[in-house]
């Protein structure tokens, strides 16, 4: 086990790919969690003159009502973190508890924890999610995160319960079932270790696919009320014209960083799939 | 093989009877009174409407009713049809407003859709073969498929149609054409359309692309390779038959990605304005119309639900062991 | 002289270094000549095995000649390999049970591996020769899914004799059976050499009690070297190298009952081939050794037929 870590360790180290994409998304999130700090004013002040192209005072510019599009910028990367982690997090436990129950019990609970499952998958997330939160008078990260976790979960709980199905009937799970010890630890002790890097890997597409739908819903309009996000800043870069006024370094800027945090995280993941998976290493 | 149909139905009309019942549900237990607040955020000018619609609304929730009976009007109701009159074109039933809408996103999303995964599995499989090659899609086509639909869309709207001024960057046709079957409307109609359909085909290529890409790989390393290998079969053969198996998860991977790509065309639509469902559910959400919202909602899910049964039946036409009655439902 | 194995070394690429999995090895097998290849997992018999028809990525022909029927055999260029592969050597795989692509029928697979060869489909022999290992024609119209693990081993094994190879290769191809069927299988293989089909056999396992049933000669390795190669009886009944005879004292004897006597296992283990020791690998575990084995004993003829690398065999 443990030359099996470090080999992993050695792999994950000389792995470009992961090294890459783990190097993005550290930047952008130290630049989200320590950028605001920069800010002596919030991100929606109005602390410019409108319109600014980007200068050495604000870095990329401001919007047509004089906001500093870098602060923006650095406050929606903190939301984007935020919303990404919140909803990947709900999302992986929901798809865990299922996947795990499901593959563990079999039977009628699988039944209908797998249909449950097909339910959910099939709906559109994107649509649920834009008539629940048009309802919703207020609107914050934590709720939206809340209600990306509980539509996002259902592939994650489909394969967890292939991975499950196949670890039941493993030596080590019956003989921890013939000691007597009950499931849930079965579960928590001998099988989610055994899949743990396979549960890292899904949690990783989680967040980023959060992230996504995030962006989606704040860009259609029903984004937190409150505060700055990045799709909320393709929002208004939309609403507000940007394109016909040529701010380009309006609506740049927070889709470059979705796409190269999402993308990253993507090619992150590739990176350890290979690192975990001797078989793709001598590719 | 009928099992694995009569598996699938049930789970669509689960489906169907899960999203009617949120679609009840979520005005009644959402906090606030939705007819007032409906009312008094819409702009409607003519005050007589206001009172007609209270009228309309009132009945409609029946508030009054037990929540069985509620429940059981609002089924009613939807299958005659009725899905309530909307607030921002007041009077015209939701029903017209949508049906009206449908062409428009159908227009983008089969095409980009369907081309996209020819396309991009083709591409995959072919990126696959080349380490140099493999080295530089890759990279490529996950940036693709992380970007989301609709800044892809701004970038393009921004570049093609401001900057360089080929393309129009808002609505269907131009503003001054009345549709109608002439070369004029026809060719606008074309032009109007591609950047839309650009946008959504690119993201959604990406995607493809890496998962075929990844598939192949992990096809070139079975069993069944690696005996044709040892029996001398030729690249060709190997790669041909890789192909074929790979393309099958790719096949259900069309019905686990209907909503993130019907996702991005609404966003897209937003971006053009173009007057599909997802230009409705802007303005539905802009003018507080909650019908309208609901009746698109209702209209997606029974869309999506039937594009999934299409690919169940498309699946059972590319995989034999399915016919053989002794495949699992995959 | 059908195969002629010299000095034989393929190494294994690792992220510590290179594994010596094959270090030497020199034999050669007859025309009509089954031999069986015994060791532990680890002692390089289904590298060599590998190595005869087609090197994995990670493994790396070092150095050593191959010969069949006179062709030296570049092992270490796969394109040029194909030429011999199916129609001069051929495998009966592990994976038997998943060697058949999922997705095509039987028949057609057959077809089209044939056609891209370059070699004519002859559909009454095709039927002819399952019909030898007991299947029907059926099954060419049949999806591998639709046959039992046993029926889809069988259909393997019948192509991979179809164009009548000098050497076939059955790598453990009994060790995901259960013990009537092995037999059935080890039967099956008898009669392709016995209906010359194929002319020589190298039969890949663990299990010398059941190789000794169909083998002429039985060859056993050690931590990537040869121990001893022998007539199938003299290797059993008389074995000269103290890990053969260990290995056979550990085998339950046909006839004797479990209860009367407890299998012993060689005490010890093998020694990592990365940096494997000088002189004889088996002298840490060898309750004969002495000063002497710190040089490697060589291959040698102890009697007609009978090759044992020890120094105490004389």
């Amino acid at each position: 086990m443990t030359t099996a870590r470090r080999e992993a360790l050695h792999f994950a180290l000389r792995n470009r790919k992961l090294v890459v994409g783990a190097i993005i998304v550290a930047v952008f999130l130290v630049a989200g969690l320590a950028g605001p700090l920069l800010f002596d004013h919030g991100p929606n002040d109005y602390v410019g003159p409108a319109m600014a192209p980007p200068s050495g005072e604000f870095w990329f510019g401001t919007t047509t009502f004089g906001q500093d599009v870098f602060a923006q910028f650095v406050y929606g990367l903190r939301s984007t973190f935020l919303v990404g982690v919140l909803g990947g997090v709900l999302a992986a436990v929901v798809g865990m508890v299922v996947g795990f129950v499901a593959g563990y019990r079999g039977g009628w609970v699988d039944e209908l924890l797998t249909m449950l499952t097909n339910i959910v998958l099939v709906l559109p997330a994107l649509v649920v999610l834009l008539i629940v939160n048009a309802y919703l008078g207020v609107r914050s990260i934590g709720v939206q995160a809340l209600f990306i976790g509980l539509t996002s979960w259902p592939w994650a709980a489909r394969a967890i319960r292939a991975q499950t199905f196949s670890l039941r009937s493993r030596d080590f799970v019956d003989l921890a079932r013939l000691s007597g010890v009950r499931t849930p630890k079965i579960i928590l002790r001998e099988i989610a270790p055994n899949m743990s890097s396979y549960l890292f890997l899904t949690f990783i597409l989680l967040f980023g696919s959060a992230i996504l739908i995030a962006a989606s819903l704040d860009f259609i309009g029903l984004g937190p009320t409150e505060g700055v996000s990045l799709g909320l800043m393709l929002n208004n870069a939309a609403r507000w014209s940007a394109l016909q006024l040529g701010l380009w370094w309006w609506f740049i800027p927070p889709g470059a960083g979705i796409t190269a945090i999402v993308g990253a995280l993507y090619v992150m993941n590739v990176g350890l799939d290979e690192v975990f998976n001797p078989k793709l290493r001598e590719m | 093989m009928r099992r694995y149909f009569g598996r699938k139905l049930l789970i669509y009309g689960l489906t169907f009877f899960v999203a009617v019942t949120v679609n009840w549900m979520i005005p009644r237990f959402m906090p606030g009174d939705p007819v007032s607040s409906m009312l008094s955020r819409a702009n409607v000018a003519q005050p007589a409407a206001v009172e007609a619609m209270r009228a309309h609304y009132t009945a409609m929730f029946g508030f009054d009713l037990p929540l069985w009976q509620q429940y059981l009007n609002f089924w009613g109701s939807l299958l005659k049809g009725d899905l309530g009159i909307s607030i921002w074109l007041f009077p015209t039933p939701v029903t017209d407003v949508i049906v009206r809408a449908v062409p428009y996103t159908l227009g983008l999303l089969i095409p980009s859709i369907l081309l996209s995964w020819f396309a991009g599995n083709r591409f995959g499989a072919f990126a696959a073969r080349r380490k140099w090659l493999d080295n530089s899609v890759l990279p490529v086509g996950y940036v693709l498929t992380a970007t989301p639909y609709m800044w892809l869309a701004i970038l393009l709207a921004w570049a093609l149609g401001i900057v360089a001024g080929i393309f129009p960057v808002a609505g269907a046709y131009g503003f001054d054409l009345r549709p109608s079957w002439s070369w004029t409307f026809l060719g606008s109609l074309a032009q109007h359309w591609f950047l839309p359909f650009a946008s959504l085909f690119l993201v959604a290529f990406g995607g493809w692309a890496i998962g075929m890409r990844n598939m192949i790989i992990y096809e070139l390393e079975a069993d069944y390779v690696n005996y044709l290998r040892a029996l001398g079969a030729p690249a060709r053969l190997v790669r041909r038959y890789a192909f074929r198996n790979a393309i099958l998860p790719q096949v259900t991977g069309l019905a686990l990605q209907l909503g993130v790509l019907v996702a991005g065309a609404l966003v897209t639509e937003i971006v053009f304005s173009y007057p599909g469902l997802g230009h409705l559910i802007l303005q539905a959400i802009q003018n507080q119309d909650f019908f309208l919202l609901q009746g698109t909602f209702l209209f997606i899910v029974i869309g999506v639900l039937i594009a999934n049964f299409v690919i169940d039946i498309a699946y059972v036409l590319v995989d034999p062991r399915t016919r053989t009655g002794m495949g699992e439902a995959a | 002289m059908a195969l002629n194995v010299t000095d034989l070394r393929v190494y294994y690429r690792t992220l510590r270094g290179e594994v010596k999995a094959l270090d030497g090895v020199t034999f050669s097998v007859a025309d009509r000549e089954i031999m069986g290849l015994a060791g532990e997992s680890g002692s390089g018999k289904s590298t060599l095995a590998k190595s005869l028809i087609r090197l994995d990525g990670r493994m790396r022909h070092v150095g050593g000649t191959v010969e069949l029927d006179g062709a030296a055999m570049p092992l270490s260029d796969d394109g040029a390999m194909d030429e011999f592969r199916f129609r001069k050597v051929s495998l009966i795989p592990q994976y038997s049970m998943s060697a058949l692509n999922p997705t095509r029928k039987i028949g057609k697979m057959v077809g089209e591996l044939l056609e891209s060869r370059g070699e004519r489909a002859d559909r009454a022999e095709l039927e002819r020769r399952l019909e030898l290992v007991g299947l029907s024609k059926d099954v060419l119209d049949r999806y591998p899914i639709e046959l039992s693990g046993g029926m889809k081993q069988r259909v393997v094994m019948v192509v991979s004799t179809l164009l009548n190879p000098s050497l076939l290769i059955a790598d453990e191809v009994t060790s995901a059976l259960d013990v009537s069927s092995q037999k059935a299988v080890a039967t099956t293989l008898l009669g392709f050499r016995d209906h010359g089909l194929v002319t020589s056999m190298m039969v890949v396992t663990h299990d010398i009690s059941l190789v000794y049933q169909i083998a002429d000669t039985i060859m056993v390795m050690y931590a990537g070297r040869l121990a001893e190669k022998a007539p199938a009886e003299v290797l059993v009944t008389a074995p000269r190298h103290p890990y053969t005879r260990q290995l056979i004292a550990a085998l339950p004897e046909v006839g004797v009952r479990y209860e009367d006597r407890r299998l012993t296992g060689i005490p010890g283990s093998p020694p990592s081939l990365l940096k494997p020791p000088g002189g004889c690998r088996f002298r840490d575990r060898c309750p004969l050794a002495f000063d002497r084995c710190a040089e490697q004993p060589p291959f040698a003829e102890v009697a007609p037929g009978h090759h044992v690398a020890c120094w105490k065999a004389e």
